[in-house]
């Protein structure tokens, strides 16, 4: 039997959950509420008129191949993102976890790069890749590979997954290091005892026993992919060659605030909301089961 | 003109004198724009002579990010209804200005309104033609106008073995010279900027082409994209080829190639006659303003080129004495004086014809030769339908895709062809959502 408690009367509990929920009414639902609204509508920019299309938006979106496109995209850069940020993280954790002498400094160091805001970011590596000042570019110039992410898709799609995921190994460092140090060092100790190597002994009780931060910055690393990464991409390629690096949220930007079409602009703001809800879903409902706490 | 200007001398003096340290309740203007660094300091200049001259209005200048930020900073203003009284936009944003009735006010009206002296006359006819209905009344004031021109690096030229004199008025003549700097081994003979904007939106006005029907959209809102004619499609294909020789180099959507050709690496450069102040500054090399070339046998070439840049709206909402203030500023722009040193200073074109007679008049072009191709391409002759300018919605967003498709064929995905017919088609749909969000 599961013991629960109940407490009497309902105004305290209201009064508590009271600021959450006004927060998300004026933060959330009445920004959705209006990009759902919007979405039903050609305004023109100015919003001195606006043309009721009922769902007109999302049919010229769909009958769009770039926009179709767009979806295949998003789903490499976000799957590219999150792997990317997270095996080397992990690594980095493990190893600095092993660390005895200087692991301080160490962990400081890995943390630097998260407090490098996106679009900084985004221009370093532009400087770095840079077709024609660049060094990296330079380098690989002299091994006799011609870079140029203007022009090459995987190129351009590379520039921008790395300079994506850089900063995140940091923050998924400091949650992989904080778990790993959480595993209890007597099971791993037994696991040793009983003749179990390192790399054994990492897959089959350190891995599994830190799954549920594994899971939580699966999560929020996509969602990062998602919505966060606009500042590198508006940086290095604007979404191009043709539309190679054209992410969802890329998108909505462009076509709402360069080309001023606020009903297009609404109507993909509400997809991405579909997007990311089905999603969510989908990682509680499957990937979670396997989690264990 | 000139007679005008000492009025302003006297009470510059006046003011300075007698009025300098109090901050007399003169009527204040906002007015937003989007330049910085050298042009910024530039418009500062132009704002202080005119804040100094007088004492009625008091013009507040603020920079609000680059052009498509600008415009966007506008927009949500007027939605907040805190809208400046004069707002920079670029020559793509024309058509969405123009499509905001009861956001703008034209600025023939303000003149009217103000009982200020305006004469549309005064003004070139291929720089104001852009902002002008098709009734004839301007819209918005010119501001900065310039056109694409082709720089030439004669040392590179030497270099190559070409004779840095050869003739390179057809694109005949530039692929023989770029056969032949690519042959001595040259990564860069030919860069461009704006690739739209020159390759596409020029050569077609250049070559009395239309860009796109209805006169390039100047005659309503159902025109479409027709740049995927004949002529068109040979230059891009021209362009893919020598991209794939290793005679064109693809630096960027913008202006990226400036720096390869600042830096000495390429031989030809396809940009802006704004181009100057940088290269002037930069290039340890002897360069070469040429005008752009065409197409030799094509029918009607070589017409006028047409501009880019941006002009100055004047936004609704406001109290008939600020757009006293706004009428007595924008005169004081179109001044022969602060027209010919914003000419002389950045290369960009003078908005009146008293500004350029000024400018020769001054020796200008006699000291630096080939500052005056530029105005020379846009005024030898009268514009014509397809040369006038273009008015598109969404202008921005279909450059854009003109960039996507144009990188396809630089990467030699897609023939000319091809990439030319799907940036139409995808072109004209934008269109089309633009006609109803404007009906």
């Amino acid at each position: 039997m599961e013991k629960r408690v109940t407490f009497k009367g309902w105004l305290l509990p209201l009064l508590l959950v009271f600021p959450q929920l006004l927060i998300s009414a004026v933060f959330f639902f009445y920004p959705a509420g209006q990009a759902i609204w919007q979405s039903l509508f050609i305004p023109d920019p100015f919003g001195l008129s606006s043309q009721f299309v009922g769902l007109g938006n999302f049919e010229y979106l769909f009958g769009d191949r770039y926009y179709r496109a767009s979806f295949f995209t998003t789903a490499l850069f976000s799957i590219l993102v999150t792997l990317v940020s997270l095996i080397p993280a992990l690594l980095l954790a493990v190893i600095a976890d092993r660390l005895i002498k200087g692991a301080t400094t160490y962990r400081t160091l890995l943390i630097w790069p998260y407090a490098v805001a996106p679009a900084i970011a985004g221009v370093l590596w532009l400087f770095m890749f840079n077709t024609r000042v660049g060094v990296v570019s330079w380098y690989l110039g002299q091994l006799g590979y011609d870079w140029n992410h203007v022009l090459n898709d995987n190129e351009a799609m590379g520039l921008v997954v790395v300079a994506s995921a850089w900063g995140r190994i940091s923050y998924n460092f400091l949650f992989f290091y904080a778990a790993l140090q959480a595993v209890p060092k007597s099971v791993v100790e037994a696991a040793a005892i009983d003749g179990a190597r390192f790399w054994r002994r990492f897959f089959s009780i350190v891995l599994p026993l830190i799954s549920p931060t594994t899971f939580f910055l699966l999560v929020v690393n996509i969602v990062y992919a998602f919505f966060e990464t606009f500042g590198v991409i508006h940086t290095i390629t604007s979404g191009g060659p043709q539309q190679a690096t054209t992410i969802l949220v890329y998108k909505v930007f462009s076509d709402g605030f360069v080309g001023q079409d606020l009903g297009s602009s609404a109507a993909q703001s509400v997809v991405l909301l579909v997007v990311v809800g089905l999603m969510t879903v989908i990682q509680f409902k499957y990937l979670e089961k396997r989690v264990h706490y | 003109m000139n007679f005008k200007i000492k009025p302003y001398a006297l009470s510059t003096i006046a003011a300075s004198v007698l009025l300098a340290p109090t901050a007399y309740a003169a009527t204040e203007v906002q007015f937003w724009h989007a330049f910085t660094g050298r042009l910024g300091e530039l418009v500062a200049e132009q704002v202080d002579t005119f804040n100094s001259s007088q004492t009625d209005y008091e013009i507040v200048a603020a920079n609000k990010g680059n052009y498509s930020e600008t415009l966007n900073a506008g927009i949500a203003a007027f939605r907040a209804k805190e809208q400046p009284h004069i707002l920079m936009v670029f020559e793509v944003g024309t058509a969405t200005m123009m499509g905001a009735k009861g956001a703008i006010k034209p600025v023939y009206e303000v003149m009217a309104d103000a009982g200020a002296e305006f004469d549309a006359g005064a003004y070139i006819g291929s720089v104001k033609g852009y902002y002008t209905t098709t009734e004839g009344d301007m819209l918005s004031l010119p501001f900065n106008s310039s056109t694409p021109v082709l720089w030439v690096n004669k040392d590179a030229l030497k270099e190559a073995g070409v004779d840095p004199d050869v003739d390179m008025s057809t694109w005949q003549q530039v692929g023989e010279v770029l056969d032949k700097v690519k042959a001595a081994g040259s990564d860069c003979p030919l860069t461009t900027a704006w690739q739209s904007w020159i390759h596409l939106e020029n050569l077609s006005a250049y070559h009395d082409t239309p860009f796109a029907t209805k006169d390039n959209g100047f005659a309503g809102l159902d025109t479409e994209l027709a740049f995927n004619s004949e002529l068109q499609v040979q230059h891009i294909q021209t362009m893919g080829d020598w991209a794939k020789e290793g005679k064109f180099m693809y630096a960027g959507r913008r202006n990226e190639g400036g720096a390869n050709f600042r830096a000495g690496e390429c031989a030809l450069f396809t940009e802006s006659s704004a181009g100057y102040a940088g290269i002037s500054s930069e290039a340890e090399f002897e360069f070469e303003v040429r005008p752009l070339p065409y197409w030799e046998g094509a029918k009607g070439a070589p017409q006028n080129t047409i501009i880019g840049g941006a002009s100055l709206w004047v936004m609704e909402g406001h109290e008939d004495e600020e757009y006293k203030g706004v009428a007595a500023f924008l005169n004081f722009l179109s001044t022969a004086d602060i027209q010919s040193k914003w000419h002389q200073n950045t290369g960009y074109l003078p908005i009146t014809l008293a500004a350029g007679k000024k400018t020769r008049l001054d020796g200008f072009y006699d000291e630096n030769p080939g500052t005056d191709i530029a105005v020379i391409q846009m005024t030898a002759k009268e514009p014509t339908a397809n040369s006038k300018g273009l008015r598109l919605g969404s202008f921005d967003q279909i450059r854009g895709i003109i960039d996507e498709e144009l990188e396809a064929v630089w990467s030699g995905d897609k023939t000319a062809q091809v990439a030319l017919d799907s940036a139409v088609e995808r072109g004209n749909q934008l269109l089309r959502r633009f006609e109803r969000a404007n009906q």
